[in-house]
């Protein structure tokens, strides 16, 4: 058996990619929620997105996915000015772990879609990583939710993509299993370009590089100033507590 | 437990009308008699079960494998869709009913007409019932397969994802067919036949031994219930991921 002291070679495929968008429109029931929208994202940064609910994240988001819905245009490629196809992983706030495969199959699901060899060392290797060792063989359904979410995790780290996309991934557990997975996404996310969505102030701030806020309608991105500090900061910090109270201010206004 | 007892109580209920409602036993006989029948007839009952059994067997499993099939290349091939699908449900619109003197006619007396019928009455259940779960993917897991892999791997979703997806809907096409299968057979039988419980209930009726009916009969409601409860049980082990925590498939 793998000790959680396993070391894991760095991927080689790990070089940072910027992600770059220009003048996405997004045209919902008539309604605008986005127009000439441009987003730029470091390459190997960690940036979150911050917004109300409705504003139109999920929808930014799927556009980068590739999983453009009816409605949305803009021109993306990556920093090399390729396009993002093939090179993003995904993580939603519902963990989309298949009910009938097991944590390792789960984990593993991507090269079976491709059709590709499953390295299941290596995934073995993710899931002590994520501290799911001891339930590679349990079926999702016996897990609690937090372990389900370090499952998905681990599948999204095993695509080994430098972009990473995540939509509220930790807004359906408990604060303290949330604490713990974002200190522990930051920790296996490091290296690679993540646009994580919340409308979760302290998480955005405790998490992000960079942060952008995204409201109004049509809807604006706006970076707020950088925070000192590595993420994942102490959400206690007076750095980030008055951050907090800013942001607060900030969305209270266009409320 | 439940069941037995309202099942004993149900045969008391007969007795008593037969004891006290002076029914001719040409129109209803006594539970007694019927047992009698039974077991006296045993052995004859045995044989037509065992061809009765054979032919609901037999169209199940070919019923399922068309149906299963056809719901595969309906949900893969949007062309197959447009030309399959209409023709599919108006045909539901024949009464199967009708056309069995006609399966008799081509296939003969023996079991391939009756097999054919149990198998046509199942089709649409389980296709039906297969392509609406292979249709209703949950959204967030073809997304994430979309993610995943180029859109050319169709196939590879549907293996990994659509179809596993499915199977509980299959599943509850089956129990459908289980509960319905025997109809066919025994309507098969009452067309044309020379062996099988339905042919035995007519052979009966016609000579007035009307206890042999019902013992005909009681055997081939226990195969009926039999057959569901083995085909339910069947499919709760086989899915035991859907049966225990049915929430988890509603996920998207």
């Amino acid at each position: 058996m793998l000790t959680s002291s396993a070391v894991i070679p760095p991927p080689a495929s790990l070089v940072p990619l910027a992600v770059h968008l220009r003048a996405a429109r997004l045209v919902y029931a008539g309604l605008t929620l986005f127009d000439r929208l441009d987003l730029e994202l470091i390459g190997g940064s960690f940036t979150c997105l911050l917004g109300p609910s409705g504003i139109g994240k999920s929808s930014l988001l799927r556009l980068l996915a590739g999983l453009t819905p009816p409605g949305i245009s803009g021109e993306l490629h990556g920093g090399d000015g390729l396009p993002l196809t093939g090179r993003v992983a995904c993580m939603a706030q519902q963990d989309l772990l298949l009910p009938w495969l097991n944590v390792l199959d789960n984990v593993t699901l991507g090269s079976r879609l491709r059709g590709e060899r499953t390295d299941r060392q290596r995934a073995l290797e993710l899931l002590v990583r994520v501290g799911l060792a001891d339930c590679a063989l349990a079926r999702p359904d016996t897990l609690s939710g937090g372990m389900r979410q370090r499952a998905a995790l681990a599948r999204t780290l095993m695509e080994d993509r430098p972009v990473v996309l995540m939509d509220e991934p930790f807004s359906g557990l408990d604060a303290l299993t949330r604490l713990r997975l974002q200190a522990l996404a930051v920790e296996l996310l490091a290296g690679r370009t993540v646009l994580l969505i919340t409308h979760d102030p302290l998480e955005a701030l405790r998490l992000g590089e960079h942060i952008l806020v995204m409201n109004g309608r049509p809807a604006t991105l706006q970076a707020l100033p950088d925070l000192p500090g590595a993420p994942p900061r102490d959400p206690g910090d007076p750095a980030v507590q008055a951050a907090y109270r800013a942001i607060l201010r900030r969305l209270e206004v266009v409320a | 437990m439940r069941g037995l007892l309202t099942l004993a109580g149900l045969l008391l209920v007969w007795q008593a009308a037969i004891l006290f409602g002076d029914l001719p036993p040409y129109l209803l006989p006594s539970p007694l008699a019927v047992a009698l029948s039974l077991w006296r007839n045993a052995g004859a009952l045995l044989g037509h079960t065992v061809v009765t059994a054979l032919e609901i067997a037999l169209g199940m499993l070919l019923g399922t494998l068309l149906g299963g099939v056809t719901a595969l290349v309906l949900g893969y091939s949007r062309r197959a869709r447009r030309w399959l699908l209409p023709m599919l449900i108006a045909s539901q619109a024949i009464p199967v009913f009708a056309i069995a003197p006609l399966l008799v006619l081509w296939l003969g007396y023996g079991l391939g007409s009756k097999i054919a019928m149990a198998m046509l009455i199942i089709y649409f259940p389980v296709t039906a019932n297969f392509y609406d779960g292979l249709r209703h993917t949950p959204q967030g897991w073809l997304d994430l397969a979309r993610v995943m892999a180029p859109a050319d791997r169709r196939w590879a979703v549907l293996r990994h994802i659509a179809i596993p997806a499915a199977l509980p809907a299959l599943a509850s096409g089956l129990r459908v067919a289980a509960a319905v299968a025997p109809i066919g057979a025994v309507l098969g039988e009452w067309v044309g036949a020379s062996a099988g419980l339905g042919y035995l209930m007519l052979h009966a009726n016609s000579r007035m031994q009307i206890d042999l009916m019902f013992a005909a009969l009681g055997v081939l409601a226990a195969l009926a219930v039999g057959l569901y409860f083995a085909v339910d049980a069947g499919l709760k082990k086989l899915l035991p991921w859907h049966s225990a925590h049915p929430e988890t498939t509603a996920a998207d």
